[in-house]
């Protein structure tokens, strides 16, 4: 059984006037020529072939031209907020999302992940969660032969369920083990995060919230245990929370030596 | 230059090639089914996961997508480097070149979670990605190499000839600089991440190739009952061990880079010591029965014997060279990558940090096995269709230098 992608609207008509408004105005500075022959496709295709072309929420081409440039979402894990024994954020994920653990991690889903880590010179050990770190040069999008893996304008890495063929080229890429290949037939999928047997997956930054105005799974479900050791927000923006607690607070991204420069990044970790 | 006595015929087909011919079929057909056992039940059914994406299917397809260059080893030494004897089973080499290419792609497409969207892969491209230059690379390699072998079976100028051979050749040494460049070009894994891959792929694919060319000219020689000269056998044995001999070199180079940066010394004493059977197909299986056993046969005179040893020396070859992908392709993702360095991974949902597990099935077995099988088939049906393969290659029918 193969699962078919739900026909979905185009993005523009998800957004919320509000979201949409505050979109036309940042990619009014920051339209280039290219920018504006994606935004012409994406209003041909919408227009021309409403009910025929089917959407991918957040992860087809037309949506990711849809994404505003002028910003790039990114996470800030404090890594002395979190606990150890809280697995809040994957859960939540897994709610949120509608893959879920068979009891057998090495081919389930792994969207998102806790890591507890042991500095070897120190001995001090923390818990953090992993998952993609929505790299600003993200080699599996490099890798990827078809360009199903890809980079929306605002900085969201995802895989284009329509154009994935199932190679796993970017898994062998990653370098944070971040992406999981569906190893069998999926079910009681969510209309807004569709997933597919035989191609690759990983976290998609909840781009389906986010798109509305909204924040990740994770991000909420962390507040709500009462740990807040996740904050989300545009990393463009001086003025959001998270762009200033990174310049008032040392933090870390992983793997600064492949220089990839990933929107996620860690507090407090040492 | 060589003479017009070569006289290329079909082969017969005699109750052997039919016997043949069905069974590898039947490998053929069983491949299918584990293809549609996969599509059905998905990747679960396989050994493969999400820390070991590519398993024996991907040892087998790379195989005989290196073996494709280096079968064409004979044409080139023929038309490009002016060798009279190679000339008589040129056509062979490119007929050759091209089936076991087909065999490795068939399997790569075969084992994809998608192999139903073929028709994407072909039409949707990220040029900045090696695997689709490599797309580019391989059909290139099919229409260059028919081209090349139809210049040859034409009675056009030999000069011609010598050019399409000549962008054959040059073509062959950018494949596999392509498939080594996948490996290569990973900049995460320990195991990769080094240029050395892409020349160490270029040596492999000539010794693989060559060894793979013996066996089946061999073969087929065997199956229509024509002559094979020792002189000609020998030379292809002298020029295995070379490539053997190279492929060593390149592997102890590829080796010793790693052990000299401290970041990959736990790579190396994975791979070297502490692998398990990844260690001893390396020891063992790659480097005594793919490296110098093959060398031994064909340079120590104490154990001469000019009939079989170029066939038991190719045998061995690939028999190692198997391995030798295995070490590169598996043992490359066993090995966990560093994602938190300065840190040991305590506790991971995920095996972070742990080497991991895989354990091959039946249906990886049988697809890979198939692919060799669609290989055999092709150059089998080839020399049964076309005329590609001499009368006879005993002494007086081969031209010398």
């Amino acid at each position: 059984m193969k699962f078919r992608m739900p026909a979905e609207k185009p993005m523009d008509s998800k957004q919320p006037p509000a979201a949409r408004a505050q979109a036309k105005k940042t990619n009014k500075a920051e339209m280039t020529r290219r920018d504006l022959l994606r935004s012409g496709a994406a209003v041909a295709t919408a227009t021309l072939a409403p009910g025929v072309t089917l959407m991918a929420f957040g992860g087809s081409p037309a949506e990711a031209a849809a994404a505003d440039a002028g910003k790039r979402w990114g996470l800030l894990i404090d890594v002395s907020k979190c606990q150890e024994d809280c697995n809040g954020c994957v859960q939540a994920c897994s709610e949120e999302n509608g893959w879920e653990s068979t009891g057998h991690p090495e081919t389930d889903a792994q969207w998102i992940r806790k890591v507890t880590l042991k500095n070897t010179a120190t001995g001090h050990t923390q818990s953090m969660p992993m998952m993609c770190q929505h790299c600003e040069s993200p080699p599996c999008v490099d890798v990827c032969p078809t360009g199903a893996s890809m980079k929306r304008a605002d900085g969201i890495v995802l895989v284009d369920k329509h154009t994935c063929i199932g190679c796993r080229y970017c898994m062998m890429a990653c370098p944070f083990k971040a992406r999981s290949f569906v190893h069998e037939p999926v079910v009681n999928q969510k209309s807004h995060a569709p997933r597919g047997q035989g191609t690759v997956e990983s976290c998609t930054l909840c781009v389906h919230r986010v798109d509305k105005g909204g924040t990740p799974a994770c991000v909420e479900a962390c507040a709500a245990a009462g740990h807040d050791a996740i904050i989300f927000g545009d990393l463009k923006d001086p003025n959001s929370e998270i762009s200033k607690r990174l310049a008032e607070y040392p933090s870390v991204a992983l793997r600064p030596d492949l220089n990839v420069n990933p929107g996620v990044r860690y507090s407090n970790f040492g | 230059m060589a003479m017009d006595r070569t006289i290329y015929r079909e082969i017969k087909a005699t109750g052997g090639v039919w016997s043949l011919a069905i069974l590898l079929g039947a490998f053929v057909a069983a491949a299918m089914g584990s293809v549609i056992y996969v599509e059905h039940h998905g990747h679960i059914v396989t050994g493969m996961n999400n820390s070991v994406v590519w398993g024996l299917p991907h040892v087998f397809a790379i195989f005989l997508i290196v073996a494709a260059s280096g079968a064409l080893n004979a044409a080139s030494i023929a038309s490009v480097f002016g060798q009279a004897p190679y000339k008589p089973i040129a056509r062979l080499s490119a007929v050759l070149a091209m089936s076991l290419l087909v065999g490795g792609l068939a399997v790569l497409v075969l084992d994809l979670g998608r192999p139903d969207r073929l028709l994407v892969a072909m039409t949707t491209y990220n040029f900045k990605s090696i695997f689709s230059w490599n797309i580019y690379l391989y059909t290139g390699f099919l229409a260059v190499v028919a081209a090349y072998l139809f210049v040859q079976m034409s009675r056009i100028d030999y000069k011609y000839v010598r050019i399409v051979g000549t962008a054959a050749f040059l073509w062959r040494l950018a494949l596999t600089t392509g498939t080594g460049s996948i490996f290569g070009w990973l900049v995460a894994r320990p195991g990769y991440d080094a240029a050395i891959m892409a020349p160490l792929f270029i040596a492999m694919s000539f010794s693989f190739g060559l060894a793979m060319f013996i066996l089946v000219l061999t073969m087929l020689f065997k199956l229509s009952g024509r002559k094979f000269g020792s002189g000609l056998r020998l030379r292809m044995g002298n020029l295995l061990a070379l490539f053997a001999a190279a492929v060593l070199y390149f592997t102890i180079v590829q080796h010793l880079t790693a052990m000299y940066a401290a970041e990959h010394a736990g790579f190396e004493r994975f791979i070297l010591l502490e692998g398990g059977h990844v260690t001893f197909l390396f020891w063992v299986v790659q480097v005594l029965i793919g490296g110098i056993l093959p060398i031994a046969l064909i340079y120590l005179p104490t154990i001469r014997d000019s009939d079989s040893e170029p066939v038991w020396a190719s045998v061995f070859v690939v028999i190692g060279g198997l391995a030798q992908v295995y070490v590169i392709v598996v043992g490359g993702q066993l090995y966990p990558m560093e994602v938190f360095p300065g840190y040991e991974v305590t506790a991971s949902a995920f095996g972070d940090g742990e080497i991991a597990s895989y354990a091959p099935k039946w249906s990886e077995v049988v697809l890979g096995l198939g692919g060799v099988a669609i290989s055999l088939l092709a150059v089998g049906a080839a020399a049964k269709f076309l005329r590609i393969l001499p009368t006879n290659l005993t002494e007086v029918n081969v031209p010398q230098d």
